[in-house]
């Protein structure tokens, strides 16, 4: 569970001071899907931010999982970043000399993980986002969908128990995009909460939240009724 | 994170920029193969010198008349008040020959003189000697014989002329028996050595050598210059100095007044000013190595800005700023560790062709400077690696991020 409660962030932007999240409070239970969405400069990349525990914020306090997060340093936020959070960007961020499936098993490097459990854990994932033919192909010889899809697999190597997405299908055409949306869905459906910043509204609409950003406050947080 | 993980990604890193890399380990390589020529050069030298010395005989021992203070300011007071050192005599080499250290002796007089032979004349030097000089100085004749054994106080009319003056006072002609003249007397000619070109800075070619006591005669002295000694093997050196301080001391009224020079001590003075001289050549070779080590640290610094993404990627997916640090730290020290390998090539391979080029000289990279080249390639890569390396740890993982 996340829950921010009268999160500010502030920037110095020469002499001005820029509120980019202006008091917010939220909760994001287990297992949401949420969308994030806003005019530019709303604050929602600033937000996710936050809540991926990549950016601090200037006051307030962030609860992950129960324990207060808004005040830790560099290395706890890594180590929590890697137990709970899975990133997937829009130019989906994967190393360029690394292979797919070297590119999934980095988190795994990074925690001293064995190279053959990795490798297998890596492969499976590989496989259940339809990548069982590129295991060993460079970021460069893949499709746009293609190195999503890689990212994704990344992303939900360790397990992690949210999932953001910036703009995940901004740099992807509309088939793709929607293949993606898909295996977000069905991760959704698995268990893992997966919040979404996008500017699109037919990808936002497929949430079953709606969270509305303007002048870095929230100003719509709409459910759509259980089905 | 494992060890063998890291390693593997920064050798993945290196390799995908082929000409950086090649370059950098270029640069390392050269400074590494500097400092294994230089050395070599200088190790070879000293060798070549050294061999020189001991050519000549290391079981020498040369007597001096006074003693020479090799510690300390010296008597400076002796010279003041006019303290003059008893003088060698030939006794005095005879008083020697009996230690049973010693297996030859020979008084050495040297003084300038001229030769002449009907209308030719020359300026020479004249060695008065006796018979085992031939031996102690591993001389050989040209034609006829060397002086003859007998009493080293009796004055006889003969020489033995070095190479060039044979030469020139006969050109085309054995001086064999013929008269010369030398200085006031007449001596027949024994022999001629062969060519002997320099031994220790004297041209034993250009010198004429009679019997001790009538070169004494000519320069109207009772006194020795040197007496030459030829120890009875290597290890009897010591106890023949021992000896003959010891013997000479008895004979000059007990008062220790002469100097042993030993051939060790003449070698091991060059041996420790070669070593120096390598040591230094070491030292600038491995200023390159610095040199090499601010091109790391300048292209790590490039390498932390290209892949600024790629640092902001790896803390989003958890990675603590201590991996970063690892990672580059190690990626600097892989380039230091295989441009050190490269550069020992290098220098093996120079060495290789020195050798070819200079047979004369035993060029031979000593381990030490070979092995402090490669430690401080590695080092500097460390030292220089670890600015950028934590400039890498330092980014804040949202703005890098953003970068593409």
């Amino acid at each position: 569970m996340m829950e921010l409660s009268g999160i500010c962030r502030e920037y110095l932007v020469g002499e001005e001071v820029v509120h980019a999240l202006d008091h917010i409070d939220l909760k994001i239970d287990a297992g949401e899907y949420v969308s994030i969405m806003g005019p530019s400069g709303s604050g929602k990349s600033t937000l996710l931010n936050v809540l991926g525990l990549l950016d601090r914020p200037s006051s307030g306090i962030y609860r992950l999982q129960g324990e207060d997060v808004s005040n830790l340093d560099d290395n706890e936020l890594a180590a929590h970043r890697q137990r709970h959070i899975g990133f997937i960007f829009q130019f989906f961020h994967l190393i360029p000399r690394l292979t797919a499936l070297e590119n999934v098993e980095l988190p795994l490097v990074l925690t001293g993980a064995a190279p053959r459990a990795r490798r297998e854990r890596a492969t499976a994932i590989l496989e259940s986002v339809g990548l069982k033919a590129r295991l060993s192909h460079r970021p460069d010889q893949l499709s746009g969908g293609e190195r999503q899809r890689v990212a994704i697999g990344r992303a939900i190597v360790m397990q992690p128990s949210f999932l953001l997405a910036d703009e995940p299908t901004g740099n992807l055409d509309t088939r793709s995009g929607n293949e993606i949306m898909q295996i977000l869905e069905q991760l959704n459906r698995d268990g893992i909460a997966v919040l979404i910043v996008t500017h699109d509204l037919g990808i936002g609409d497929r949430a079953r939240r709606h969270l509305t950003l303007r002048d870095g406050k929230v100003v719509a947080d709409v459910r759509e009724p259980q089905p | 994170m494992k060890a063998r993980d890291v390693a593997l990604m920064s050798l993945q890193a290196l390799r995908r920029y082929p000409l950086r890399t090649a370059m950098l380990l270029l640069a390392i390589a050269i400074g590494v193969a500097a400092v294994v020529l230089l050395t070599a050069v200088g190790e070879g030298a000293r060798r070549y010198v050294t061999g020189q010395f001991s050519s000549l005989g290391t079981e020498l021992l040369i007597v001096l008349p006074g003693r020479v203070e090799t510690s300390g300011g010296g008597s400076i007071q002796g010279l003041l008040v006019g303290e003059t050192a008893r003088e060698l005599t030939l006794d005095d080499t005879l008083a020697i020959e009996r230690s049973p250290r010693i297996r030859r002796v020979t008084p050495l007089v040297i003084g300038a003189g001229t030769v002449s032979s009907g209308a030719r004349e020359r300026d020479i030097t004249i060695l008065g000697t006796a018979a085992a000089m031939l031996a102690i100085q591993h001389w050989a004749m040209g034609s006829g014989r060397f002086l003859p054994e007998s009493d080293l106080d009796t004055a006889q009319p003969v020489c033995v002329l070095g190479h060039t003056v044979a030469r020139e006072l006969f050109p085309g002609a054995s001086p064999l028996g013929a008269w010369v003249r030398i200085g006031d007397a007449r001596c027949r000619v024994l022999g001629a050595l062969a060519e002997q070109g320099l031994a220790g800075g004297f041209n034993v070619d250009e010198t004429v050598i009679m019997p001790v006591a009538s070169a004494q005669q000519i320069f109207n002295t009772a006194a020795v210059f040197r007496i030459l000694v030829e120890a009875n093997g290597l290890d009897a050196v010591p106890a023949a100095r021992r000896d003959i301080i010891e013997i000479v001391k008895q004979r000059h009224a007990g008062e220790e007044d002469i100097t042993v020079v030993t051939q060790d001590a003449l070698v091991a003075t060059f041996d420790t000013i070669f070593n120096m001289i390598t040591a230094g050549l070491a030292a600038i070779a491995a200023i390159s190595l610095v040199v090499a080590g601010v091109l790391i640290m300048n292209v790590m610094l490039v390498a932390v800005s290209q892949r600024t993404a790629e640092i902001g990627l790896l803390k989003a997916v958890g990675a603590r700023n201590r991996q970063i640090v690892a990672l580059f730290l190690t990626e600097a020290a892989c380039l230091s560790l295989l441009g050190a390998c490269v550069g020992i090539a290098l220098g093996i391979g120079g060495i290789f062709v020195m050798k070819v080029l200079f047979p004369v000289l035993d060029f031979a990279a000593p381990p030490w400077a070979s092995a402090s080249a490669v430690a401080v390639a590695i080092l500097s890569g460390l030292v220089f690696g670890i600015l950028p390396a934590r400039r890498a740890a330092a980014l804040d993982p949202v703005n890098a991020l953003m970068r593409r």
